[in-house]
């Protein structure tokens, strides 16, 4: 297995090509800036010489041996594309969750918001053709999808927590009058969604007035029809946002039982209305 | 603004008896409830009288607010429980039990639109629609005849706090919890709701709980009272014997 890894790094030349070589002169010269920048950072007492050198380091040795890693897993199949997409949801999954941590259970919550809205979308991008299930179209197209749907997911919850954190009065007293759980936090979920979906809602505006999507460069560049890119592009920031509504949907759908307990009691409260009064 | 004939009532006159009834309308039993490790509440066993009105005292912090909101289940306890009329009230479904026991909060945290759409929430919770009739009657209850289609954001803190009892009577509590009511009230308008409270009282039958930290009001409304300290039960029996002790 190692020597066949092996064997196709030099076979593919990855490591010897001449623009491999053009692109180190590069980062050298992009180095030699940053330390420009050091020094004059020096000059006005601020000292991040050692933490920006080592900085840098790990940046050019990560990103190099994720373009071999990537290298190589462009030759792979629709599994590994699976595999890795479903990675990239966990991964996904686990930055959102950050935002609530509060929350028992967030980071599974996240999952499933987020693999019901990209994993939805990109099975019925597959499905109507619109994606090929090769790994080098498959794989950036799908970690677009997975990105918007991270996002949403995150903005929404987090737009729910601090709609709910900052209306604990009024919930509280719908459930003094027996209203559900359901009832208490229904403003507040409407809003949560509406407010995860804005920014894809502002960039299906702007599209081709203010932004020119790289996919739909990358496409003409490569020879396609512009007429086709533009439509095909269109396509991509559509589901974006239908999976950025899903992941925003289901996750205040979760969240919002989440937050109280079975007896309707107020989980999420800031921790001011904790203390004896 | 309240009615003169309303504000004519002597207390004495609508004020329960000081010796507690044989019916008992709340019993706890030890109930506490910790929260990061500190107990706010701390083991408190007492009995309120079905239609007595039981005044919460005691200095900042001491667990009051806490406490009453342990009675309607808003909170959970971390021991102990309460019964109501002999039933263990976590076998009461808890939307079902705030309904019987009603919480008028310090703020009355009101929703937007108008004084009937408020007062129709909690009956609408069961599917129940209250008549125009059924709104007024409320209406005239606290005071505020007239007001079914005023938007709640026209009125004052003294309105507002009457519409936040209506809304609570209207799905007919066996009881009332009132968590300081009238503390961000001025003098008048606070005699105003004490009095309201204690019509409420006599005229429904209904067990008053109500935290306060007026000494004054105590007296006023309440034969008995508990006083609270540090979460702890200290003294529970006649107001003036309570208020001169402590």
């Amino acid at each position: 297995m190692l020597t066949e890894l092996f064997a196709h790094l030099l076979d593919s030349r990855i490591l010897l090509d001449s623009q491999v070589m053009l692109g180190l002169l590069q980062a050298v010269a992009a180095i030699l800036l940053c330390l420009g920048v050091v020094a004059l950072c020096r000059h006005y007492g601020i000292r991040v010489g050692q933490e920006t050198s080592v900085s840098l380091l790990r940046g050019l040795v990560q990103m190099a041996l994720v373009g071999v890693l990537l290298g190589l897993l462009l030759k792979g199949g629709a599994l590994i594309a699976a595999l890795i997409l479903f990675g990239m949801m966990v991964a996904a999954a686990w930055t959102a969750a950050r935002r609530l941590p509060e929350v028992e259970g967030s980071l599974y919550l996240s999952f499933l918001a987020i693999g019901a809205g990209a994993g939805t979308i990109i099975l019925f991008m597959t499905l109507i053709r619109a994606l090929d299930t090769q790994l080098a179209i498959l794989v950036p197209v799908g970690s677009m999808i997975i990105a918007n749907s991270m996002n949403a997911c995150a903005q929404a919850m987090e737009r729910f927590k601090s709609d709910v954190m900052a209306h604990v009065g009024p919930i509280e007293a719908a459930l003094c009058l027996g209203a559900t759980s359901d009832v208490t936090v229904a403003p507040y979920v409407q809003s949560a969604v509406y407010a995860s979906l804005l920014p894809r809602l502002d960039m299906l505006k702007s599209l081709g007035l203010v932004w020119i999507p790289g996919v739909m460069a990358g496409m003409m560049v490569s020879g396609a029809s512009p007429l086709y890119a533009g439509i095909f592009q269109f396509i991509i920031v559509a589901m974006i946002l239908a999976a950025s509504g899903i992941s925003g949907a289901v996750a205040i759908a979760l969240l919002r039982r989440r937050v109280f307990t079975p007896a309707y009691q107020l989980r999420l409260r800031p921790a001011a209305h904790e203390t004896a009064s | 603004m309240p009615s003169p004939a309303l504000a004519d009532i002597a207390l004495a006159d609508i004020a329960p008896p000081v010796s507690p009834p044989a019916m008992v309308g709340v019993d706890v039993r030890g109930l506490s409830r910790r929260v990061d490790g500190r107990l706010i509440v701390d083991d408190v066993t007492l009995t309120v009288a079905q239609g007595e009105v039981l005044a919460i005292v005691g200095p900042s912090g001491a667990g009051k607010s806490s406490f009453l909101r342990l009675l309607n289940r808003i909170d959970e306890p971390t021991s102990g429980t309460v019964l109501l009329k002999g039933r263990d009230y976590r076998q009461i479904a808890p939307r079902i039990l705030r309904r019987r026991v009603g919480m008028v909060l310090q703020t009355a945290w009101l929703f937007p639109g108008t004084v009937a759409a408020n007062l129709r929430f909690g009956p609408a919770q069961i599917g129940r629609t209250l008549s125009g009739d059924e709104v007024s009657a409320l209406l005239h209850r606290v005071d505020l005849p007239g007001y079914e289609e005023r938007d709640v954001s026209t009125l004052s803190g003294g309105e507002a706090q009457r519409v936040s009892l209506a809304r609570t009577l209207a799905n007919e509590p066996e009881v009332l919890l009132l968590d300081e009511p009238t503390s961000a009230l001025d003098e008048e308008t606070s005699r105003a709701i004490e009095q309201l409270v204690l019509a409420i009282n006599r005229d429904s039958g209904a067990t008053c709980v109500i935290v306060t930290h007026n000494r004054p009001q105590a007296l006023r409304i309440a034969p008995r009272t508990l006083y609270l300290e540090a979460g702890r039960l200290v003294a529970l029996g006649p107001t003036k014997d309570v208020l001169d002790a402590h």
